[in-house]
């Protein structure tokens, strides 16, 4: 029997038996698109973050209060205990390190906005003029924080605080309560988007005097630090510690990290995280290749009376053996497509209902996938087939 | 030398714990060209015969020459293709592929033998003609009447021009008219040559035989 003989056998044979082989290939569909599908949403959550970090701006170092002992980043040493205050003084001496461009101090806190009787939830960020810059963001209307006036009670404000508060009415001139105290907005951001877990959208960014003050504190949340240049980074890094060391007698009681420790640790725990669901979504593909096997050792006794007569026609055992995994093989290749295909369709609707998500499965993981579909198919499609072959011809003849 | 030679043969079946003596000490020759009947009582072991004769069982004791040939220390492998090349097989229930159409089925052992497709279409096309089946040939089995089943069954049977035809109560699901005529077919074919060797327990289509074979018991009680 000729491989192309042996193919066309099985084809036949499995679409004789529609509704079987419908099922069959909903079954290992349904897993291969869950790898694809979770894959994507594992890894457009991995590039998702990336993007975020990116748009910070790329030559940054961050000043955190509080020592971490580790050398890397993560989420726990994020909350660092502070035993000595961070301070605007400190952020303004790091200027005079000659790797770095400019600097940023930074507060941020929540408190309730309310202009003309309408009230909202907002965010507070307490900063120098430098921040703009250093943000790479753009005003939409107005000026940013005066550098000549530091402790003036002016505000810029984002650009959906300004269409929630203020509608299409100007917001530049007015005058907006925050907690306890009055400022002028001074400007409105031009609209951004999400950036660092804080939309930029929806703070209000007042001088990080007036912020310290409404907050009652003395101590900053970061300072962002611009390197002249990415090559930089590293000495600016060494630049910032060496002050602040000297600045905090002596003892190194902060953190500074940089951006490419922040997003490799990001990458590697979202990266770990889209293994880990390959994985589960992986055994889903499993539980398909045994169902292949089910359905192959019910095909063999369905057919045993067919069996026997290839057998009286003259077939050897390997041809009856091939036909059937040949079978199994077309199963899970079918199977393996249209789910491939389904995936793809629930990556693209995943994308298209979170817009921000870049769901794209990876390529390893459609690899595998679509391999381990072929794999486990065959693997388990063998153990039918060789019964198929094995089968006495005289008892198979006699079932029909 | 004659076509089939069987001497000693012995076949044994285990029924819990006894020893059903199928076949006895047989000895039996056919020549090339003969048309044998063999006949008796179910459980006399005329199928377990046949399917001896067929390859598609081994014997427990003896010895099975087929064309001179010893075939029962061949492997499964080398038995299916002696099957393939020499053998053609007839069935009381036809055993057609159901989702197969005619000419596939007729098409089935050129397949096995991996004939190539332009010589298969061309054999089947002749088989078919010959036996007026040449309309039917795209219908599946369950659209055929069982005179036609068995027709196609008989095409199939013979399409590789074996040496032996072997046909296991080849009417017993067909009604006496249309049974009459695949008889015929059958002759007709043993006419060109073809030995033919039918399972019957019917006297009638027996008595149709130039030799009858009359088993009781696993042995050869009759011979003539």
């Amino acid at each position: 029997m000729t491989p192309l003989d042996t193919l066309r056998f099985a084809t036949r044979a499995a679409t004789g038996y529609p509704l079987r082989t419908f099922l069959m290939v909903l079954a290992m569909s349904i897993g291969v698109a869950a790898v694809v599908v979770l894959t994507a949403l594992g890894d457009g959550a991995r590039r998702y973050v990336i993007n975020e970090f990116s748009s910070l701006g790329s030559s940054l170092v961050i000043v955190l209060p509080g020592r971490s002992e580790t050398g890397g980043f993560n989420p726990v040493n994020a909350v660092t205990s502070t035993p000595r205050d961070l301070t605007v003084e400190d952020a303004q001496a790091l200027v005079r390190a000659p790797a770095v461009l400019r600097t940023a101090p930074l507060t941020v806190g929540t408190s309730e906005a309310v202009y003309n009787g309408k009230l909202r939830d907002v965010t507070i960020v307490g900063t120098t003029p430098d921040y703009l810059k250093l943000r790479r963001m753009d005003l939409a209307q107005g000026r940013f924080l005066p550098a000549e006036e530091p402790n003036a009670a002016v505000a810029v404000i984002g650009a959906k605080i300004q269409s929630e508060l203020f509608g299409i009415e100007s917001a530049i001139g007015k005058v907006l309560r925050i907690g306890d105290r009055r400022v002028r907005v001074i400007g409105v951001l031009a609209s951004t988007g999400q950036g660092l877990g804080m939309n930029a959208d929806e703070v209000v960014i007042l001088p990080v005097a007036v912020s310290l003050a409404m907050f009652n504190s003395n101590t900053l949340f970061r300072i962002l630090v611009e390197a002249k240049e990415r090559a930089l980074i590293e000495p600016a890094k060494t630049q910032v510690e060496a002050i602040l060391k000297t600045r905090h007698d002596g003892e190194l009681d902060v953190t500074v990290i940089t951006q490419d420790s922040v997003l490799a640790t990001f990458d590697r725990i979202l990266g770990t995280l889209t293994y880990g669901v390959a994985g589960i979504a992986a055994i889903s593909l499993a539980v398909a290749g045994i169902l292949v096997m089910n359905v192959m050792l019910v095909a063999v006794t369905q057919r045993t009376g067919e069996i026997g007569l290839l057998k009286a026609l003259g077939a050897e055992g390997a041809a009856i053996r091939n036909a059937f995994l040949a079978e199994a093989a077309l199963l899970s290749a079918a199977g393996a497509v249209t789910g491939y295909l389904l995936g793809q369709a629930g990556a693209f609707a995943l994308r298209t209902a979170i817009k921000v998500l870049p769901a794209y499965p990876p390529d390893w993981a459609v690899a595998a996938a679509l391999g381990t579909a072929l794999v486990t198919g065959l693997l388990f499609g063998v153990m039918p087939a060789n019964r198929a072959a094995r089968l006495d011809p005289v008892q198979a003849l006699m079932k029909h | 030398m004659a076509l089939i030679e069987l001497s000693g043969i012995e076949r044994v079946f285990t029924l819990g714990d006894s020893a059903v003596h199928a076949l006895a000490n047989l000895d039996l020759s056919i020549e090339a060209g003969e048309y044998v009947a063999v006949m008796g009582a179910s459980g006399s072991g005329k199928s377990t015969l046949l399917n001896l004769l067929g390859l598609l069982d081994r014997p427990d004791a003896g010895i099975y020459r087929l064309e001179g040939r010893d075939v029962t220390t061949l492997t499964a492998d080398e038995q299916a293709r002696v099957r393939r090349e020499r053998i053609g097989f007839v069935f009381q229930s036809f055993h057609l592929v159901p989702r197969l159409t005619a000419a596939e089925n007729v098409a089935l052992p050129l397949m096995l033998a991996g004939i190539e497709p332009a010589e298969r279409t061309r054999r089947v096309g002749k088989a078919l003609e010959d036996f007026g089946l040449t309309n039917r040939a795209d219908h599946r089995p369950d659209q055929l009447s069982g005179g036609q089943r068995q027709r196609v069954a008989i095409a199939r049977a013979t399409i590789m021009q074996p040496a032996v035809l072997l046909a296991d109560e080849p009417t017993g699901n067909l009604d006496r008219a249309t049974g009459e005529e695949v008889v015929r077919l059958l002759e007709m074919l043993n006419a060109t040559g073809v030995t033919l060797i039918m399972v019957t327990h019917d006297a009638a289509l027996g008595s149709h035989a130039r030799r009858r074979i009359v088993m009781q018991d696993g042995r050869k009680i009759s011979d003539d």
